[in-house]
C-alpha cells in the first residue's frame, strides 16, 4: 500500500499555511467530484473512528489511574506506575512464558501436519473417496467453540474417553483439565482435530496447481512416487509454506484467547493463565481498568511488532506482504 | 520392476488406511455425542469408552427435556435474530466499505484505506473498547452484538480485492449512461462479485452463530442471551439452573439426566451448521484461498 498522501506530502516550513490551504481546496474538489462516493464512506469510517480510534485514545487509560465515572482523560496521572507494576509481578513472567509457549507448541505441532495430511491426500487417486475424506475432516473446524470446550471438558473428566487413553497408557486417571501439566497437550490436540483438514485446503489448492508435465517428464527419467514427492511436489510447496509460515509467526502473541478463557480455571492457572486472559480478568471482573489496559497495550506492542518485522521478511523473501 | 510395484500397493494401501484412520477420529467424537444423546441415562452415566452404537433402550427423553427448557428456546431465537440483523448490517457495510476503499477516482482513497488498515496495526485494547461501548449505552442491549464488531478489516480487504478485479470499463459505461454509484455497486458490480460476496456473508453468518465473548461481557439480561451462552452454561459452567428450569419432573433425578441433556443440547445446537456446512463448504475453501494468498 502506497503511503497516504496526506501524511507524503508535508509542505516546507515557510509556506505551511499556504499548502495547507491547497491541499484543503483539493481534498474539497475531490470531494465534491465524487461526492456520493465521500457520502457512502460516512458510515464507515464513523464506524472505525467510534469503535477503533477512540479506543485507541482509551490508552491514555494505562498512564493514569482510573477511577469509575471519570472519561479517558480524566483521572489522576501516575506516568508508567501500572506498567512497572506488571513487569515487576509474579505473574509477568509466568504469563509471557504460558502466552509464548501455547503459541510456539501450537506452531510447532499443527503447522506441518496439515502439509503432511495435503501430500496423503494428494496420493489418493479415487476421488469420490478423497472428496470424502475432505469433507469429513473439515467438519470439527465448523463446531462453534462453546460446543468444542464442552467435549473437551466431558471427554477428560476423570471417567472420560481420553483420560481413559491416558490411563491406558500410563497418565493419572483424573479430572486432566484440573492438571496444569495437561493443559498444554489438550490445548494443542484439540486444536489439531479442531483445524487440521480446515488448514490443508490452502496446501491442496497449491497443489492442484503443479503443472503435470513435471510429473510426466519426471516419469521418463525413471523418478519414483517417493522421488517425484521429493523433488517435485515438496519445492512447488515451498513458497506456499513461507508465506502461511510468516503469517502464523506474525500472530504469534494473538494465542486462542477465546479457548483459553472457556477452558482454564484457577487450578491451572500456573500452565494456562495468557495475558490476553489475565488482561481479561484484571479488568472486566476485578474493575482494574487501568492496570489491565497497561497489559492490553504490552501485549498490543508486541502483536504490532512481530507483525511487522515478519512482513518485512515476507516482503523480503517472498514478494507477499500484508501493506 | 515388480517389487517397486509391490512397495507401490503397500504404500497406497497403507495410506488409504491411514486416511479411513483420520477420518474416523474425526467423526468419532461427533458420533460419541450423537449416540450418548439417545442412549439409556443409566448406561451414558456409566459407561466408559467411547460409543460407536446407541446402547439401552433408545429414546429421544433427553431432546423432550431440552425442547421444553425456555432458556434454550429463547436462546435459539435470539441467535437467529443475531445471525439475520447482525449479518446484513456487516455485509452491507463491508459492501460499501470494499466499494469506497476500490474507487480508483478518488484521489484520496488511499487516505482512507490508510484509516481502515491502521486499525488492524494497532488497537486499544479491551478495556477501552469495553468503556466505549459501555459510555455509548449499548450495555444491556441487543445493539452491542450488532454494531461494535460489526466490520472485519480482513474481510473488507478481501472484497475490496474482488473490487479490484472488475475492469473500469464496466463502471464508466454505467456512469455515461446516468447511472450514480448506488446504481453502479447495487445494480452492476454486485453480480459480478456476487461468489466473493456470498463468501463474505457466511463469514459474518459463522461469526455471528459461534460468537460468545462479547454477549458475555455486554449482555447481563438473560432474555437476550444467545444460544452459546446458555450452552456455556449448560457445558461448561454445570449450571442445571439452565438446564432444568420448566423440567419439574425429572427435577428428582435431575443427576441421572444432566449427562443425557448435555449431549441432546451438543446436537441440537450443532445440527444445524453441520447439516448446511456440506453445501456451503465450497465457498469457505473457496474464502481460504482469497484469503490467505490475494489478503
Amino acid at each position: 500500500m502506497p503511503a497516504p498522501k496526506l501524511l507524503t506530502s508535508r509542505p516546507a516550513f515557510g509556506r505551511m499555511g499556504e499548502d495547507y490551504v491547497e491541499l484543503l481546496k483539493d481534498v474539497a474538489l475531490d470531494i465534491r467530484k465524487n461526492k456520493l462516493v465521500y457520502l457512502m464512506a460516512v458510515p464507515v469510517i464513523a464506524y472505525f473512528i467510534i469503535f477503533s480510534y477512540i479506543p485507541m485514545s482509551g490508552i491514555v487509560l494505562a498512564f493514569q489511574r482510573y477511577q469509575p465515572g471519570h472519561g479517558f482523560f480524566e483521572g489522576p496521572w501516575i506516568g508508567l506506575q501500572n506498567f512497572t507494576d506488571f513487569f515487576q509481578s509474579y505473574y509477568f513472567w509466568r504469563l509471557f512464558r504460558n502466552t509464548f509457549l501455547l503459541s510456539f507448541l501450537d506452531l510447532l505441532f499443527n503447522f506441518p501436519l496439515p502439509i503432511i495430511l495435503a501430500l496423503m491426500l494428494n496420493e489418493i487417486k479415487n476421488a469420490a473417496f478423497k472428496r470424502t475424506i475432505q469433507t469429513i475432516s473439515y467438519m470439527p473446524y465448523f463446531i462453534s467453540l462453546v460446543v468444542i470446550c464442552g467435549i473437551i471438558s466431558e471427554f477428560t473428566t476423570s471417567t472420560g474417553i481420553v483420560t481413559q487413553l491416558v490411563a491406558f497408557f500410563g497418565g493419572p486417571k483424573v479430572n486432566l483439565l484440573g492438571q496444569p501439566d495437561w493443559f498444554r497437550p489438550i490445548y494443542i490436540g484439540s486444536g489439531m482435530w479442531q483445524g487440521l483438514g480446515y488448514n490443508s485446503i490452502i496446501y491442496l489448492a497449491a497443489l492442484s496447481a503443479i503443472d503435470p508435465e513435471l510429473y510426466e517428464a519426471a516419469m521418463m527419467d525413471g523418478a519414483g512416487r517417493f522421488r517425484q514427492t521429493l523433488s517435485i511436489t515438496l519445492p512447488c510447496l515451498v513458497p506456499t509454506i513461507i508465506v502461511l509460515l510468516i503469517l502464523r509467526m506474525g500472530v504469534m502473541f494473538n494465542v486462542g484467547f477465546e479457548k483459553v478463557l472457556l477452558l482454564y480455571n484457577p487450578s491451572i492457572y500456573e500452565t494456562a493463565d495468557i495475558i490476553s486472559t489475565f488482561t481479561y480478568r484484571k479488568g472486566l471482573l476485578d474493575m482494574n481498568f487501568s492496570f489491565s489496559t497497561a497489559v492490553g497495550i504490552f501485549n498490543s506492542l508486541i502483536n504490532t511488532a512481530m507483525l511487522l518485522f515478519t512482513n518485512f521478511l515476507s516482503r523480503k523473501y517472498t514478494d507477499t506482504s500484508l501493506f | 520392476m515388480i517389487r517397486k510395484s509391490y512397495a507401490k500397493t503397500v504404500f497406497d494401501i497403507c495410506n488409504i488406511l491411514l486416511m479411513v484412520a483420520f477420518a474416523f477420529v474425526c467423526l468419532a467424537p461427533i458420533a460419541h455425542v450423537v449416540f450418548m444423546s439417545i442412549s439409556e441415562p443409566s448406561i451414558v452415566n456409566t459407561l466408559s469408552g467411547i460409543m460407536l452404537w446407541p446402547m439401552g433402550e433408545v429414546s429421544l427423553n433427553g431432546y423432550k427435556l431440552i425442547l421444553r427448557n425456555p432458556n434454550i428456546i429463547t436462546g435459539y431465537l435470539n441467535t437467529l435474530f443475531y445471525v439475520c440483523a447482525g449479518t446484513s448490517i456487516s455485509a452491507l457495510f463491508t459492501l460499501i466499505a470494499a466499494y469506497v476503499l476500490s474507487r480508483r477516482r478518488m484521489k484520496y482513497r488511499n487516505v482512507l484505506m490508510f484509516i481502515v488498515t491502521f486499525t488492524m496495526l494497532f488497537s486499544g485494547g479491551l478495556i477501552p473498547f469495553y468503556l466505549v461501548v459501555r459510555n455509548l449505552g449499548l450495555l444491556n442491549s441487543r445493539l452491542s452484538l450488532l454494531f461494535p464488531t460489526a466490520l472485519s478489516v480482513m474481510n473488507i480487504i478481501i472484497m475490496r480485492t474482488a473490487f479490484l478485479t472488475v475492469p473500469d470499463s464496466l463502471e464508466e459505461s454505467a456512469r455515461i449512461d446516468g447511472a450514480n454509484d448506488f446504481t453502479i455497486l447495487f445494480r452492476i458490480l454486485l453480480p459480478v462479485v456476487k461468489a466473493t460476496f456470498a463468501v463474505i456473508i457466511l463469514f459474518y453468518a459463522v461469526g455471528q452463530w459461534n460468537g460468545w465473548f462479547f454477549a458475555s461481557i455486554f449482555i447481563k439480561d438473560r432474555a437476550l442471551y444467545p444460544l452459546q451462552l446458555i450452552l456455556r452454561e449448560i457445558l461448561l459452567q454445570n449450571q442445571t439452573a439452565s438446564m432444568s428450569d420448566a423440567t419439574q419432573l425429572i427435577s428428582d433425578n435431575l443427576d441421572l439426566y444432566k449427562p443425557l441433556i448435555k449431549y441432546a443440547t451438543i446436537v441440537v445446537s450443532t445440527a444445524p451448521i453441520l447439516c448446511v456446512y456440506p453445501f456451503v463448504q465450497k465457498y469457505f475453501v473457496k474464502g481460504v484461498m482469497i484469503g490467505s494468498i490475494k489478503g
